[in-house]
């Protein structure tokens, strides 16, 4: 059965890089234990030798051809961006771990 | 205790299709910054991505020059980190099924064969660049999305030396499918490695490490021999490797520790739902197969075999498949098969190296090549003028008949013509030709000199000697 | 007067005839956004200049042959507009002003010369099915103030109910369009996966996501249709296969249809109401000449565990790109690169969110991925074969929208019971099968009830005619809420 504990929650929550207090973590926790649990049910289905479906329908083999195209719309890119600097996304520097 | 390595590579090779490998971008280096993306490539909402063919084609190409095993069946997963330089959050890759499996090269270190395992090689996206400043980092995603095949070898590889090798063979047999310019200092090529050690005679491998910032082949071997050492001394006096990734560092040939693994390599990888499974049938690989040129160990055979190269003379030559085209060609336009061979080991080897320039940034051609070789043959030229020769046509081209008829550079052949200029060159040395008749034989050599240097290097230097003690002789 | 009265077939041939113009629709269509929505809530965006000056370009081109002209429309603000922000209410895209691309669906609206009068809410990221998660607003019920709209797509269908506009667009990923347009007493189609592109539709879970129309009548809803669906080479996942004039045999009646009854729809959880409500509808086919018969699909029990894993585990892996570095939220005074994702993310996003984003991350972790979300993969494998298994005896799968009718503000608070809402729709998502929500009745509140129509993949055409018959032949279709124009 699953147990999602807060120490699981907040290591997930660093994973997903969300930040979230120790109260979340709790809150989360019970949530979380009781839906696994809740989808538990399916455990005991026998699915020997069935194939997932991973997919929402079933075509294969969709491709495109080589063929450059190029998008007038880089300038409103940046645009949209938080931060930008000499035509590149800015960032917060990244701190060595 | 004595301890045996091993080690394994994964070398990253981007393909040179004309757009990247799920969107239609331009897949192109050196523009200025973020002027190839599109809203998929910046991980817009609602965009999604659509495989390009010709990356999937490349990819097979290189796997089946790789003797890989092509898959019938493949998908592309989701591999999930985050990073500015990644913008949907998660690299489109292959994890459960690759497109290609079970492949091998073989290599030759100090005279011995040895075949090293290929595990896998998939097709996935390349992520942006990202460049670290002091106010913060700066992110240009025309990178993002051009198409990668990553091929993982299996802990095969012994020795750096062995690591250096394959690298080589790698490197030379994609360059020969065509699909990619790997060149590493265009970040076209890439190698990360894995080293571990464990004690003679033990089946089961040691505790590994990742080496990063790998820059260039001789890095590769010189990482590796620093981490053998490291780790051996480590293991010698008890200690424990620890699973960790280091980066080489240049200035001090040192391995340098940049983080132990943890949770955040937990990659939740995802089957892509947005991405239709790629099935592959016979037809399809046959025709990749048939696009396969002739590969750089057939060569090689072939010119041993054929133009009775050595071994050694061979293997240079089919190095990289330019060379080896080069080398073709110029024997196809009627020259030589061993004077060509000499002249490019040789020669303009050394000018590349000199100058760091590969072969389509000379000017030189098969032609003029082959054109010169026939001058020397024909004894138009000497081969002290053909060096002349070719540093011109290394560095500016051009028909080498006209450059030396133009220059005045023919070698002077004509026995009176020679005759006449000895004449004088004796008048003016009666020293050197009495020494001569007493037997000092070294005088000989100053004349020959005497008469080069009167001639501008034009004389013929056979003629020249039979002339010279012919008139000796008569004084 | 009010469009609400018309078809848009009706409403063409008006504008053909020059009994109306264009400007005059769009102008109604203004007057009634303006008149309810600070009761409704429906809407995040209003396109009024846009959409005026649209109208007034067909009226002066005399264009009216165009599948939707004239026709005021509203969009889920999931779906990219060009020019006109897309936010999938939530504060994380709050800025996003201007997406720079449409959606494939919005540009062959354009095309079909439609209004389109405004982006509409749904719960953030569409992941609700009440619309009481969207940042900016919760939508209201348009028959009872105090109800929810149901979800995600609440905001497209209360639009509709209200009168404010004759179609929207939904998104359907576990019941999103049928859920919300049976809670409002209208017409929503979740079509079959792959005929209506995805490009441009804000991903929530894309194996199961689909785009579809919401509309006060059958007839119109398959005129949308017949507008937004058919190949587009910028989806991999869409079909090729030609597309139907649905509109063309609407009227063939159901004679001779088989019926199946899954005995697992009708089961636990179903409230009276709505089991009496598909009870009547059953009597009703009967009398239309189609036959019914119970089945047993054993694996829809599962159906709402395996909806859990699969489409909280593709969330989380969809809204990874909400980073803050290229758009969107981002936090101020971050320590440095990391500590920026953290917390613009966790300012960005609402509490459910983060919820399906930790549950979905957890789920595609560690051992669970192979324990819980490959078994998932399986079981849903199995779901669809149930139904590939009733479909090769019969035509069509009918049972209730939704267990209960609509409920009121805050009195789901527990997640899983809200997850329950769905779990007669999600089934649908999980085999890829098109199905539709049509008016069924009324509950002793007043509160509208919705009858699930499940077709064969790419039977759109037979939904249709069967949805079109049942409502042809009950009156529940005719009655509107009050602030819809019930008394006009």
């Amino acid at each position: 059965m699953a147990n999602i504990s807060k120490e699981d929650v907040l290591k997930t929550a660093d994973l997903a890089r969300v930040a979230i207090t120790d109260e979340e973590a709790e809150m989360y926790g019970e949530q979380l234990t009781e839906i696994l649990t809740f989808t538990e049910k399916i455990l005991d289905i026998n699915t020997e030798g069935v194939k997932p479906t991973t997919n929402g329908n079933a075509v294969t083999n969709i491709l495109r051809d080589d063929k450059p195209v190029t998008w007038d719309k880089r300038d409103a890119a940046l645009e949209n961006a938080p931060e930008v600097e000499d035509g590149q996304f800015k960032v917060p520097a990244i701190m060595e771990e | 205790m004595k301890f045996e390595t091993v080690i394994g590579l994964e070398i990253h090779v981007e393909l040179k299709t004309k757009s990247k490998i799920f969107s239609s971008s331009p897949n192109a280096f050196g523009s200025e910054p973020n002027a190839n993306i599109s809203p998929k490539d910046l991980g817009y909402p609602g965009t999604l991505p659509v495989l390009n063919e010709e990356v999937v084609n490349y990819g097979m190409k290189a796997a089946m020059a790789l003797n890989c095993d092509i898959a019938s069946e493949t998908i592309f997963d989701r591999k999930h980190y985050f990073y500015p330089d990644n913008p949907a959050a998660y690299q489109i890759s292959q994890d459960e099924q690759p497109i290609g499996e079970n492949g091998w090269v073989e290599i030759e270190v100090d005279g011995e064969k040895k075949r090293i395992g290929i595990e896998r090689i998939h097709l996935e996206e390349d992520a942006g660049k990202l460049t670290h400043g002091t106010g913060g980092s700066l992110v240009d995603y025309n990178r993002q999305g051009s198409p990668l095949i990553e091929i993982v070898s299996e802990p095969d590889i012994r020795t750096p030396e062995e690591a250096y090798a394959y690298l080589e063979k790698v490197k030379s047999i994609i360059q020969y499918t065509g699909v990619s310019d790997v060149r590493m200092e265009e970040g076209s090529l890439r190698c990360d490695a894995n080293i571990s050690l464990r004690p003679v005679g033990q089946e089961e491998f040691g505790t590994k490490t990742e080496l990063k910032n790998l820059n260039s082949f001789a890095y590769v071997r010189s990482g590796l021999e620093h981490e053998e050492v490291r780790q051996a001394k480590i293991l010698s006096s008890g200690g424990v490797i620890e699973q960790e990734t280091r980066r080489y560092d240049e200035k001090t040939k040192k391995t340098i520790l940049m983080r132990v693994k943890d949770d955040a390599d937990d990659y939740r990888f995802l089957p892509d739902p947005d991405l239709a499974p790629l099935h592959i049938d016979e037809d399809w690989k046959e025709r990749i197969r048939q696009e396969i040129p002739e590969l750089p160990d057939a060569r090689k055979q072939r010119y041993v075999e054929e133009m009775d190269l050595s071994d050694y003379d061979a293997g240079v030559i089919t190095a990289t498949k330019e060379m080896a085209d080069f080398y073709e060609e110029t024997v196809d336009l009627g020259a030589d098969g061993k004077l060509a061979a000499n002249w490019l080991m040789g020669d303009l080897s050394a000018y590349m190296n000199k100058h760091l320039k590969e072969l389509p940034d000379l000017a030189i051609t098969p032609e003029g090549l082959a054109k010169m070789i026939k001058l020397i043959e024909d004894g138009t030229i000497s081969s002290k003028i053909a060096k002349q020769v070719f540093a011109e046509l290394v560095e500016n081209g051009g028909d080498p008949e006209v450059f030396v008829k133009e220059k005045g550079l023919v070698q002077i052949s004509d026995d009176g013509q020679l005759r006449e200029i000895i004449g004088k060159v004796l008048d003016e040395n009666e020293q050197s030709v009495a020494d001569f008749k007493d037997g000092k034989g070294r005088a000989l050599g100053f004349l020959v000199g005497q008469t080069m240097k009167a001639t501008q290097g034009q004389a013929n230097p056979q003629m020249v000697n039979k002339i010279l003690k012919e008139e000796i002789e008569k004084r | 007067m009010s469009f609400t009265h018309y078809t848009i077939e009706q409403l063409e041939t008006m504008l053909r005839n020059k009994e109306i113009s264009a400007e005059e629709i769009a102008q109604m269509s203004i007057d009634q956004i303006k008149a309810v929505d600070e009761d409704v809530k429906a809407f995040i965006t209003v396109t009024e200049e846009s959409a005026l000056e649209k109208a007034r370009q067909i009226d002066k081109d005399g264009d009216f042959d165009h599948n939707l002209a004239a026709i005021p429309g509203a969009i889920k603000d999931n779906i990219v507009t060009k020019g006109i922000p897309t936010t999938a209410a939530s504060k994380m895209l709050e800025n996003f002003t201007d997406p720079l691309y449409d959606a494939t669906v919005t540009e062959k609206l354009a095309d079909a010369n439609a209004l389109m009068m405004g982006k509409v809410n749904l719960d953030e990221f569409a992941m609700g099915s009440s619309t009481e998660t969207s940042y900016f607003k919760k939508t209201a019920n348009p028959w009872d103030l105090d109800y929810v709209p149901g979800g995600s797509s609440g905001g497209s269908a209360a639009s509709v109910a209200a009168g404010q506009v004759m179609f929207s667009l939904g998104t359907d990923t576990g019941g999103s369009i049928r859920q919300p347009a049976a809670f409002c007493g209208v017409v929503g189609m979740k079509p079959t996966y792959g005929l209506v592109s995805r490009y441009g539709l804000v991903a929530f879970a894309s194996s199961l996501d689909q785009i579809g129309p919401i509309t006060r009548k059958v007839e119109d809803n398959a005129r949308v249709l017949e507008t937004l669906a058919g190949h587009d080479s910028r989806d991999s996942t869409s079909s090729k296969k030609d597309v139907p004039v649905y509109t063309e045999n609407l009227q063939e009646g159901v004679k001779g249809l088989r019926i199946a009854v899954p005995k697992q729809f009708l089961g636990e959880g179903v409230s009276d109401e709505v089991r009496e409500s598909v009870q009547n509808a059953l009597q009703m086919y009967e009398l239309l000449g189609a036959t019914w018969e119970e089945v047993s699909m054993p694996h829809l029990p599962y159906a709402d565990a395996v909806y859990s894993l699969l489409a909280n585990a593709e969330g989380s892996s969809s809204l990874g790109r909400y980073d803050g570095v290229r758009y969107g939220n981002r936090a101020e005074n971050a320590k440095d690169m990391i500590d920026m994702l953290k917390q613009s993310r966790a300012e960005g996003f609402g509490e459910e969110v983060k919820r399906r984003l930790l549950l979905g991350a957890t789920v595609l972790s560690g051992d669970y991925n192979e324990t819980h979300f490959r078994k998932a993969q399986q079981v849903r494998t199995l779901i669809a074969n149930d139904f590939k298994a009733a479909f090769d005896q019969y035509d069509l799968i009918v049972g209730p929208t939704t267990p209960t009718s609509a409920f009121k503000f805050g009195e789901q608070a527990d997640p899983l019971t809200m997850y329950m809402n769905d779990m007669l729709t999600v089934p649908v998502n999980l085999a890829g099968l098109p199905a539709v929500s049509v008016p069924s009745g009324y509950t002793e509140a007043g509160l509208p009830l919705g009858l699930q129509i499940i077709g064969k993949h790419f039977d759109e055409s037979t939904l249709y005619r069967a949805a079109y018959a049942y409502e042809q032949a009950t009156n529940h279709h005719k009655k509107r809420p009050t602030i819809g124009g019930a008394n006009e």
